[in-house]
C-alpha cells in the first residue's frame, strides 16, 4: 500500500468519527431513557391510551386541529365519561400543566422541536402574565 | 463542462470575489431576519409589499426577455442569433433563481414554502406563478445544458429537445402574464386594477432582458473575447427600442385613464408617483425623483438608439449606454413605481409611505450579487465551450 | 460505455424511481384519516368560490345554511369613544392580540378610523357634524366572496360553512397575498415575534408566531361555546353591536336589518360582507 502512514491513520479517524454517535452516547446521559411526569392531579386517563399516544399523538393533533379548524367541527369529545374540548391548550395542558416536565422530555430525548409552543400557551407561559383584576 | 469556471484570468476572479462580498453581507442580512422577523425591513401592515416582492417582479420580466432570442432564432431561423440563445437562457436561469430567492427572503416562514406544493390550490395566482416559474426553469435548464453540450460536441442537438425548446416560448409569455395576474386581479387595489397590467408587463421584459444581454455581450467582448457581431447586436437595439415605446406608450394611456376619468382610485396613485400627494397638510412625494428620472432615462436612451439608427452612427459605447438607460428606467419604472405606487395609499386611502432599511437593502444586494455570479459563471461555460469549438 | 451497462443502468434507474414513488402513489390513493382529511380539505376548501358562489347567488332565492353576520349600530357609539375603545380591547384580551406602539408593525383585528377612510367610496362631502367627529368601528367583513379566500395560494385562508373568514395559521406561510387581495385592510402580519407585546394572556386562546398573518376570527371559538362575540359582549348593555345567522328570517339581526337602513363597506367590489353598519 502507498502511503500507509497516512491512509491507516486517516482512515481509524474516520471510522471514529463515523461511529461518534454510538460511543459517545454509550458514555454519556443523552441515553438514558426519559421519565415524563405524569399529572400532578392524578388523572390516569388520557383520551387514548398511554402506548397509542405515545405512538400517535402528533396525528391526534393534526386530526383535532384539521377538524376544529377547517370543518369548524368544535364539538366536545367523551372519553370515559369525562369531556375533553379538542385542542392543546383546552384539553392536554389541562391535566399536564409542566410542558418543560412532560412535553419536552420526550422530546428533547427524541431530538424533536415542534413548534406548538410558538403560539399555543403552556400553562407556565401563561400564568407569568395572568390578568391582574 | 462546468470545469471550465475554474480557469480564468485574474479580472475574472477578481469580479468574482467582488460579487461574493456582496452576497456574504446578504447572507449575514438574511440571518439577521430570519432570527428576528421581517420586522427588520421597512414594510408594515400597510405597505406590506416591499423592496423584495417589486425585485421579484422584475426580475421575473428579465428572465422572459430571453424570449427575444429564442424566438427569432428557433422559429423564424433568424441564423444571426445562433450565438446567443444560449445567453438568453442562461440569463434566464439566473433570473428564475433570483426570483425564487426574492420569494423565499419575503415569505414569513420559509420553512412552511412547501405547503404550497402539498396543498395546491388552483384558484391562487401565486400557485400558478410557483408552477410556471419552476417550469420554466427546469425548461431553460433542460435546453441550455443539452444544446451546450450538443455545441460543444459539434453534433446536432437530439429532436427531442426542440420539444422542451418550444414550450419554452409560450411559457416565456406565461411567466411574466401570470405574474402580472397576481396584480391585476386584486379588487382593492385600484392603480393594479387594469387589463393592460399584463401587456405593460411584457413590453418592458421584452425590452429589459434583451438589454442586459447586450450589457452582457459588449462587457465579454472586451474581457472575454466573445463577439456577438453588429448585426445581431443592431437587431437586438431594434427590438429593445419597439418594447420600450410600447412600454412607454401603454403608461401613457395610465395616465390618460386616470387623469380624464378623473377617478381618484387611479389617479391618486400616479399623482403620489409623479407629483406628490397632499394629504392633510402633509406632501407625500418621496418617489417623485425616481419616477421622473425613470422617464428622462427612458426617453433619453430611446433618442440615443433613434439617433444611431438614423445616423447609422453606432459605437459600443453608444450602444451600451442606450440599454443601461433602458434597463434602469424600466427597473425604476416597475420595480419601485408599478408595486409601491399601489400601495402607498392603502385600502382605507390612508398614506403610508415606504423606506427600505438597511438590512433589507443588504439582503437585496446579496441576492442580485448571487444572480450576478451565477450569470457570469454560467456564460463563462458558453464562451468557453465556443472558444474550445472555434479552435 | 457498452450496451450491456447502459440497458442496466436504464433498468436500475427506472426501477428505483417505481420504487420511490411506490409509497407516495400509495399514500395518495388508499384513505388514511391524515391523508384523507387534509385531501378532503383541498377538494372542500380548494374551490371555496364555486360551491359557495351557488349558495351566495341561491341566497337570494333559498339560502342554505347559516351565514354568521354583524351589524354595528353606530348611532349607540356617537359620542362615546370610550365605547369603542371597549369593545377594541375587549377582543384583544380574549385574543391574546399583541399592543405594538408602532404603527408600522401594529396589529388590530378591530379597530376605529374616521368615516373618509372606512367608507371610502361613500361621500364624505360636506357630511353631517356627528360623521366629522366620531370614528367608526372596523373589522374583518367576513365577506360572503372573499378576494382574500382566492388568493392565498395554501388555503390557510378559507370560508367555513357558517360564513366565517378562517386563518389556519399552521399552514400559513406568510406570503401577505391575502392582505393584498382584502379591499378593506383587515389583515395583520406578525413582523415580530408577537409574545413580549402581549400584556396578559388569556390561557382559553393560543397566541400567533411570527412570520403568519391574522385578523378578527368572528370568535369563532366563543361561538362553540354559546356564548358571543367578545366585541358585542363588551358593549352588551348599549346593543350596539347584533350578531346573528344572517340566513334565519326570524333572527334578530334580520329583524334589525329590516327595519334599519344600512351601509356596507365598498360594496361595488362585490365581495359581499357580512357587516353592516347603521350611521
Amino acid at each position: 500500500m502507498y502511503n500507509k502512514a497516512t491512509i491507516i491513520p486517516g482512515l481509524a479517524i474516520f471510522v471514529l468519527f463515523v461511529t461518534f454517535p454510538l460511543w459517545f452516547n454509550a458514555f454519556s446521559t443523552a441515553s438514558t431513557v426519559p421519565k415524563p411526569e405524569l399529572p400532578q392531579g392524578g388523572e390516569k386517563e388520557c383520551v387514548a391510551p398511554a402506548a397509542e399516544m405515545r405512538e400517535s399523538h402528533m396525528v391526534l393533533l393534526n386530526e383535532w386541529r384539521d377538524g376544529v379548524l377547517r370543518d369548524g367541527n368544535r364539538d366536545v369529545i367523551t372519553v370515559d365519561g369525562k369531556e375533553y374540548g379538542k385542542g392543546l391548550q383546552l384539553a392536554c395542558m389541562q391535566c399536564h400543566t409542566s410542558k418543560e416536565k412532560f412535553c419536552d422530555t420526550c422530546h428533547e430525548y427524541t431530538s424533536v422541536d415542534p413548534y406548538c409552543w410558538d403560539c399555543h400557551l403552556s400553562p407556565e407561559v401563561a400564568a407569568s402574565k395572568k390578568e391582574t383584576h | 463542462m462546468i470545469e471550465k469556471v475554474f480557469k480564468g484570468n485574474s479580472r475574472y476572479w477578481m469580479w468574482l470575489a467582488f460579487l461574493s462580498a456582496f452576497v456574504g453581507v446578504g447572507a449575514i442580512c438574511y440571518l439577521r431576519q430570519y432570527l428576528f422577523g421581517l420586522g427588520l425591513t421597512g414594510m408594515g401592515r400597510d405597505l406590506s409589499w416591499g423592496l423584495y416582492i417589486s425585485q421579484f417582479t422584475f426580475l421575473v420580466g428579465v428572465a422572459a426577455g430571453g424570449l427575444m432570442l429564442v424566438l427569432p432564432y428557433y422559429i423564424h431561423n433568424y441564423k444571426v442569433f445562433g450565438r446567443l440563445t444560449i445567453l438568453g437562457e442562461f440569463l434566464a436561469i439566473s433570473a428564475i433563481i433570483m426570483c425564487l430567492m426574492f420569494i423565499m427572503a419575503d415569505i414569513g416562514q420559509p420553512l412552511r414554502g412547501l405547503n404550497m406544493m402539498l396543498h395546491p390550490t388552483p384558484n391562487s395566482m401565486l400557485f400558478w406563478d410557483m408552477v410556471v416559474l419552476l417550469g420554466y426553469l427546469g425548461l431553460n435548464v433542460i435546453c441550455a445544458w443539452v444544446i451546450l453540450t450538443a455545441e460543444r460536441k459539434q453534433v446536432k442537438p437530439p429532436k427531442w429537445v426542440y420539444f422542451f425548446v418550444y414550450l419554452s416560448i409560450p411559457f416565456a409569455v406565461s411567466i411574466h402574464t401570470v405574474t402580472a395576474m397576481l396584480y391585476c386581479g386584486l379588487p382593492g387595489r385600484h392603480f393594479w386594477l387594469s387589463a393592460i397590467t399584463a401587456p405593460r408587463f411584457l413590453a418592458s421584459a421584452f425590452a429589459a432582458g434583451p438589454a442586459l444581454i447586450v450589457i452582457a455581450c459588449l462587457v465579454m467582448k472586451r474581457v472575454a473575447n466573445f463577439d456577438a457581431g453588429k448585426e445581431a447586436i443592431n437587431k437586438l437595439t431594434t427590438i429593445i427600442m419597439y418594447a420600450a415605446l410600447i412600454n412607454a406608450f401603454f403608461v401613457c394611456l395610465e395616465f390618460f385613464v386616470g387623469y380624464y376619468s378623473n377617478i381618484p382610485g387611479h389617479m391618486h396613485s400616479l399623482e403620489y408617483l409623479f407629483f406628490g400627494l397632499e394629504h392633510n397638510g402633509h406632501v407625500y412625494n418621496n418617489l417623485v425623483p425616481f419616477m421622473w428620472s425613470s422617464v428622462l432615462l427612458c426617453f433619453g436612451g430611446l433618442g440615443l438608439f433613434a439617433y444611431m439608427k438614423i445616423t447609422k452612427i453606432s459605437t459600443d459605447l453608444m450602444v451600451g449606454i442606450g440599454c443601461a438607460m433602458i434597463f434602469f428606467a424600466l427597473w425604476l419604472d416597475k420595480g419601485l413605481g408599478f408595486v409601491l405606487g399601489g400601495l402607498v395609499i392603502n385600502p382605507l386611502h390612508e398614506i403610508v409611505e415606504y423606506y427600505p432599511t438597511a438590512n433589507e437593502i443588504g439582503i437585496t444586494l446579496g441576492i442580485w450579487a448571487t444572480g450576478f455570479l451565477l450569470v457570469t459563471l454560467m456564460y463563462k461555460i458558453a464562451i468557453d465551450v465556443e472558444h474550445e469549438v472555434e479552435a | 460505455m457498452d450496451k450491456q451497462r447502459r440497458k442496466f443502468l436504464k433498468i436500475a434507474g427506472a426501477t428505483a424511481l417505481a420504487g420511490i414513488s411506490a409509497p407516495a402513489v400509495v399514500q395518495l390513493t388508499t384513505s388514511s384519516a391524515v391523508a384523507s382529511s387534509s385531501n378532503g380539505t383541498a377538494k372542500v376548501h380548494g374551490a371555496p368560490e364555486g360551491g359557495h358562489k351557488s349558495a351566495a347567488h341561491g341566497a337570494d332565492d333559498a339560502p342554505t345554511g347559516v351565514r354568521l353576520g354583524l351589524v354595528v349600530d353606530m348611532r349607540k357609539f356617537y359620542g362615546k369613544p370610550e365605547l369603542l375603545d371597549k369593545a377594541i380591547s375587549a377582543c384583544a384580551k380574549a385574543h391574546n392580540i399583541p399592543q405594538i406602539d408602532n404603527k408600522k408593525s401594529e396589529i388590530k383585528w378591530i379597530w376605529k378610523a374616521p368615516f373618509e377612510n372606512v367608507f371610502p367610496e361613500h361621500s364624505s362631502y360636506h357630511s353631517s357634524k356627528t360623521v366629522k367627529e366620531n370614528d367608526f368601528l372596523v373589522l374583518c367583513n367576513h365577506c360572503d366572496e372573499p378576494p382574500c379566500v382566492r388568493v392565498c395560494p395554501t388555503q390557510a385562508t378559507y370560508r367555513l360553512p357558517n360564513g366565517i373568514v378562517a386563518m389556519d395559521y399552521h399552514r400559513c406561510i406568510g406570503c401577505r397575498f391575502c392582505m393584498m387581495g382584502c379591499p378593506y385592510g383587515a389583515r395583520s402580519f406578525n413582523w415580530e415575534n408577537p409574545r413580549p407585546y402581549i400584556k396578559e394572556y388569556n390561557p382559553d386562546f393560543a397566541t400567533r408566531m411570527r412570520g403568519v398573518v391574522e385578523k378578527c376570527n368572528f370568535c369563532g371559538e366563543r361561538i362553540a361555546l354559546g356564548k358571543e362575540p367578545a366585541c358585542l359582549e363588551a358593549v352588551k348593555e348599549t346593543g350596539a353591536i347584533v350578531f346573528g345567522d344572517l340566513n334565519d328570517p326570524e333572527s334578530e339581526i334580520r329583524k334589525v336589518l329590516d327595519k334599519e337602513n344600512t351601509i356596507q363597506r365598498k360594496p361595488s367590489l362585490g365581495t359581499k360582507p357580512s357587516v353592516f353598519y347603521i350611521v
